[in-house]
């Protein structure tokens, strides 16, 4: 099981956990609405549709449990009747004595906050496709995923088919985001269709079908309590939350540890008890999404920021740099366990800095507080929202790759990482032309295709450019060890006097007595003539795996400012500024499109997106007409300033910054409309941020 | 998302299709620019046994002055009367608020009678000619009537269109001077359907409003006329307060709609700050309003 937390931290954190089957198809009980209960297979999708029309499903219906409060009732009907109640886990982690602390009588606060379901809109929906051969027993699947090994793994165990049976290739993916990032019955029908019908077999699934059974995210509600002092140092926290699952769990607790492991960010805060129960109800199945659990716990944090500077009449600029940890105490140990059970320690950063050059950009704070003064003054509300935030990233266990070296001197790449729009074929191809001092052009990478390499974990948790670059260094390296003692061989001298340079192993300091790459693989052929040093072996291949120490820690701080649109209540971002340390970049303009898209992602979360289902458990948001997704023109000027503070964690200093542009922008909007609407107190508890709800605050201040 | 199966006819001239909307009365369903029809027959809301595509009958698609009154071919498509020069002279109202009709490729497509027929109370169109007092012209086998907006709007997707006619022409009153003209709206993202919207005309004789027109969309079951504000604002002198009270007046008495995008109190709310936006403009008292 892919998902199964590491015994460090089954060891380390209170837990139960009793993650539900499910089914490929819904057999005895239909548990939310989208659910497949028949597979139909034709010869068009249009003849499929027709025919659906004709199956007659005698469906006694059972009372919904629609929300976390029907599935914690104590009559609650149970979602799986196997289970002993709707709740599939709990979590606790504590650090210090929070309650202690709470009850001592120092100032706190208490809120609840929510956060609202919704989901991954790649362009390309998900899609199957699979042919079997006969002759070799074996299946061939396309599909587009994010985990092609997981896939395969998945389909050889249900199937009883060998691993090397199956091949899965994700070729080509328009768009992820994590809603790709497990495995769907589809995975295993679609292969075994092919299979018993011995013809290839093709499902795409279109845009109704996605936003109806792709999994949803986010979806929880926090009850928080914070204490603080009279200077707005933050003592203890507090934070007892209730996740929605939906009817099934396909990636386990990946979000709510998450939620936990991210929830006190750049801050120093000695106490902290967080516990998450996880439920199961009536509706689609939830699954991390870009961000998975970090945006939840970033908005809970940085409104309750917000909120304690305003109990202290402080800026909440002011009230985060004095709790945010001084870059002098880098590596911060944290205090808690990450969910790959090793401790959390913010390995590197400068947390305060990012903060003050995000002001900056928006000109600073003095000159916004003067101007939001003199918007006030003229009836108009303008604001500031600042979020900052750390980010585990590049999560192990492992990726592996594979370096090869033609007999034409090429550099062939594979790595089970699987892109989807990022660049990982430009990057890895980055990082192997650095190994090799060869162009990218020279390099080919092969990714997404479990023929390709033998073992892979996939590209989810913003782990790709920490892991499989980690990989192809490590595999180059060992390879390297080869070549020189070829080329040593070759140029008959010591592997100590040699260089790689341009393509070519050459003598220190004696640039004409070199040998091309091409030369060393083809002297390493197996076979006649070779001329390897003896006792070698033949060929230039290397495969390795990368097994990170734990995560390395990302940060930034976003900060938007906000004005009001008086008649309508929309928040009109004038300025977004992302401020992003993500270590060393490997190709800057596919970090800046990362960030740029995480950021319009989390700006459609915070505004737009929204998933709705009524009391009966069903989806009122079955379309782009109702689901809204943000276009290029609700975007604002967005500027991203990276910082470049080296992991020490890889060679490479590289983190991972998949999904950092989507963990803030909804509650660095929030901050931002309620800082706006300071002369009505208003607040926000709960995402998405209304305007029905923000006009009313404006009544409230104009009378 | 595929459609239940259907026949195809696709006639060029409006005879033979008004022959077999004659034949098959409300077993065909008309395509036009197909921008609403085709995803309802791709979640299969719509079934019939005939459809009957229209594209092909170019002699509905025109915009010409005749007199007093601006004629629009039903299958004129709303970038072409976005891009019409006489459009834009003789009905200014028409050339605003068709820019907010959706995004460029399905303006491209979706036609004005598509839009009048299908009558969405979302839609602008509906609303644009209500306010200006059009009147559609239905035609069938056997002959042609005329219908005004106000008879024609009945309810939630519901018109005067009977199983065997087909709108082929939008008749609008000629702009007269004195009379200025604005549009508005509101949606969640450029270009979806309105939550709100509003389209006036403010006739301005000697400093007073002689006439007032103002209609809504997204308020109701179908476009609004708001008789209430016009009444407020018709022989008075135009002022910031008077419109204040207009569009009090205005939002008072409408009944909109809860859904998922915003409910009633919102809309009305939304209807108020727009019917004052709107009237300032045309009366000349705002400058343009930006759009959000």
């Amino acid at each position: 099981m892919q998902n199964r937390p590491p015994k460090s931290w089954r060891d380390a954190v209170e837990h139960e956990i009793n993650i539900p089957d499910q089914p490929i198809l819904a057999t005895d009980k239909v548990r939310y609405v989208g659910e497949a209960l028949a597979v139909i297979v034709a010869e068009s999708r249009y003849l499929a549709e027709d025919a659906a029309e004709l199956i007659e499903v005698d469906l006694e219906p059972l009372p919904a449990v629609a929300t976390v409060d029907m599935a914690l009732a104590t009559d609650a009907p149970k979602v799986h009747d196997d289970l002993k109640s709707n709740v599939v886990a709990r979590l606790r982690i504590r650090k210090g004595d929070a309650a202690g602390i709470l009850a001592s009588g120092v100032r706190s606060i208490r809120h609840r906050f929510t956060n609202h379901r919704y989901l991954a809109m790649p362009i390309e929906c998900r899609g199957v496709v699979s042919q079997y051969d006969s002759r070799s027993d074996s299946l061939t699947i396309w599909s587009s995923t994010q985990v092609v090994h997981w896939v395969r793994r998945e389909v050889a165990v249900r199937l009883g088919l060998p691993e090397s049976r199956v091949r899965c290739i994700a070729p080509d993916v328009g768009g992820g985001f994590g809603v790709k990032g497990h495995v769907y019955p589809e995975d295993v029908l679609i292969p075994y269709l092919a299979r018993r019908l011995g013809r290839p077999v093709k499902w795409i699934e279109d845009r109704h079908e996605h936003l109806l059974n792709s999994t949803h995210a986010r979806d929880d509600r926090h009850d928080v309590e914070v204490a603080f002092d009279d200077k707005g140092r933050i003592l203890a926290i507090r934070d007892n939350f209730v996740k929605d699952s939906g009817a099934y769990t396909p990636v386990g607790i990946g979000a709510p540890s998450n939620t936990i492991a991210h929830l006190l960010g750049p801050y120093d805060i000695p106490h902290l008890e967080a516990a998450a129960t996880v439920v199961v109800t009536n509706k689609t199945p939830n699954a991390p999404y870009r961000g998975s659990g970090r945006p939840e716990g970033v908005f809970v944090m940085e409104r309750l920021m917000d909120l304690v500077a305003r109990e202290l009449g402080m800026d909440p600029v002011e009230l985060r740099l004095r709790n945010m940890i001084p870059p002098e105490r880098m590596p911060y140990s944290v205090g808690i366990p990450y969910r790959d059970g090793v401790p959390v320690v913010y390995d590197s950063g400068d947390f305060p800095a990012a903060l003050h050059e995000a002001i900056n950009a928006l000109g600073g704070l003095e000159a916004i507080r003067a101007e939001q003064r003199a918007a006030w003054a003229e009836g108009r509300f303008l604001g500031l929202g600042v979020a900052s935030f750390v980010e585990g990233t590049g999560a192990g266990p492992f990726e592996g790759a594979t370096v090869r070296i033609d007999p034409s001197g090429e550099i062939f790449v594979a790595t089970g990482a699987c892109a989807q729009g990022q660049g990982h074929e430009t990057i890895f191809a980055q990082v192997a032309a650095d190994e090799w001092g060869v162009t990218p052009d020279q390099v080919t990478v092969s990714i997404a295709d479990t023929g390709s390499i033998a073992l892979g974990y996939g590209t989810i948790a913003s782990r790709s450019a920490v892991n499989s670059s980690s990989a192809i260094r490590k595999a180059s390296a060992v390879l390297r060890q080869k070549v020189f003692a070829i080329a040593g061989h070759l140029l008959e001298c010591a592997i100590e006097d040699l260089e790689l340079r341009d393509g070519r192993v050459s003598v220190k300091g004696v640039p004409t007595m070199s040998i091309s790459l091409a030369e060393i693989a083809q002297a390493a052929r197996p076979g006649w003539d070779h001329r390897r040093p003896p006792g070698m072996s033949g060929g230039l291949e290397v495969t390795e795996y990368f097994e990170p120490p734990t995560v390395t820690w990302a940060y930034a701080t976003h900060a938007a400012l906000v004005e009001i649109d008086r008649i309508t209540g929309a928040p009109i971002i004038r300025k977004y500024v992302v401020v992003h340390d993500s270590g060393v970049l490997i190709n800057p303009k596919l970090a800046d499109g990362q960030v740029l898209g995480g950021v319009c992602q989390g700006i459609g979360g915070g505004l737009l997106e929204e998933v709705i289902y009524d009391q009966d458990g069903q989806l009122l948001t079955g379309s782009l007409m109702d689901y809204l997704v943000p276009t290029a023109s609700d975007m604002p000027p967005i500027e991203v300033i990276h910082r470049e503070t080296p992991s020490p964690l890889n060679e490479l200093g590289v983190k991972g910054l998949g999904e950092g542009g989507a963990i803030a922008p909804p509650v660095a909007i929030a901050n931002a409309v309620c800082d706006a609407l300071r002369p009505a107190g208003y607040e926000i508890f709960a995402t998405p941020i209304r305007r029905s709800e923000i006009l009313k605050a404006i009544d409230k201040i104009l009378g | 998302m595929k459609p239940a199966p259907f026949n195809y006819r696709a006639p060029d001239k409006l005879t033979e299709a008004l022959d077999l909307l004659a034949t098959y009365g409300s077993d065909a369903k008309v395509l036009a620019g197909g921008q609403s029809l085709v995803p309802a027959m791709n979640f299969r809301l719509n079934r019939f046994a005939l459809l009957i595509d229209i594209n092909r009958i170019r002699e509905l698609e025109y915009i010409r002055i005749d007199g007093q009154v601006l004629r629009i071919g039903a299958l004129t498509r709303h970038r072409d009367i976005e891009m019409s020069p006489l459009v834009r002279e003789h009905a200014p109202l028409v050339a605003e608020a068709v820019r907010h009709v959706a995004h460029l490729p399905i303006r491209t497509r979706g036609t004005i009678g598509g839009s009048l027929s299908h009558a969405d109370p979302a839609a602008e169109s509906p609303a644009i000619v209500l306010a200006l007092d059009g009147t559609l012209v239905l035609q069938s086998r056997t002959g042609a009537r005329s219908v005004r907006a106000t008879e024609f709007f009945q309810g939630m997707f519901s018109t005067a269109l009977q199983p065997n006619e087909l709108l082929v022409e939008i008749q609008l009153p000629v702009a007269q001077p004195g009379q200025r003209f604005a549009f508005e709206e509101v949606s969640r993202r450029r270009g979806d359907f309105a939550i709100v919207g509003v389209g006036a005309m403010v006739n301005l004789q000697h400093g007073r409003i002689s006439q007032a027109r103002f209609a809504a969309c997204g308020v109701g079951t179908g476009p609004v006329r708001l008789r209430a504000a016009e009444q407020l604002l018709e022989q008075q002198v135009p002022t910031a307060a008077l419109f204040a009270r207009a569009a009090a007046a205005a939002a008072a008495a409408v009944d909109p709609q809860t859904d998922i995008h915003a409910d009633a109190e919102y809309r009305r709310r939304l209807l108020a700050g727009l019917v004052e936006r709107v009237g300032m403009r045309a009366a000349g008292l705002s400058e343009g309003a930006k759009r959000d």
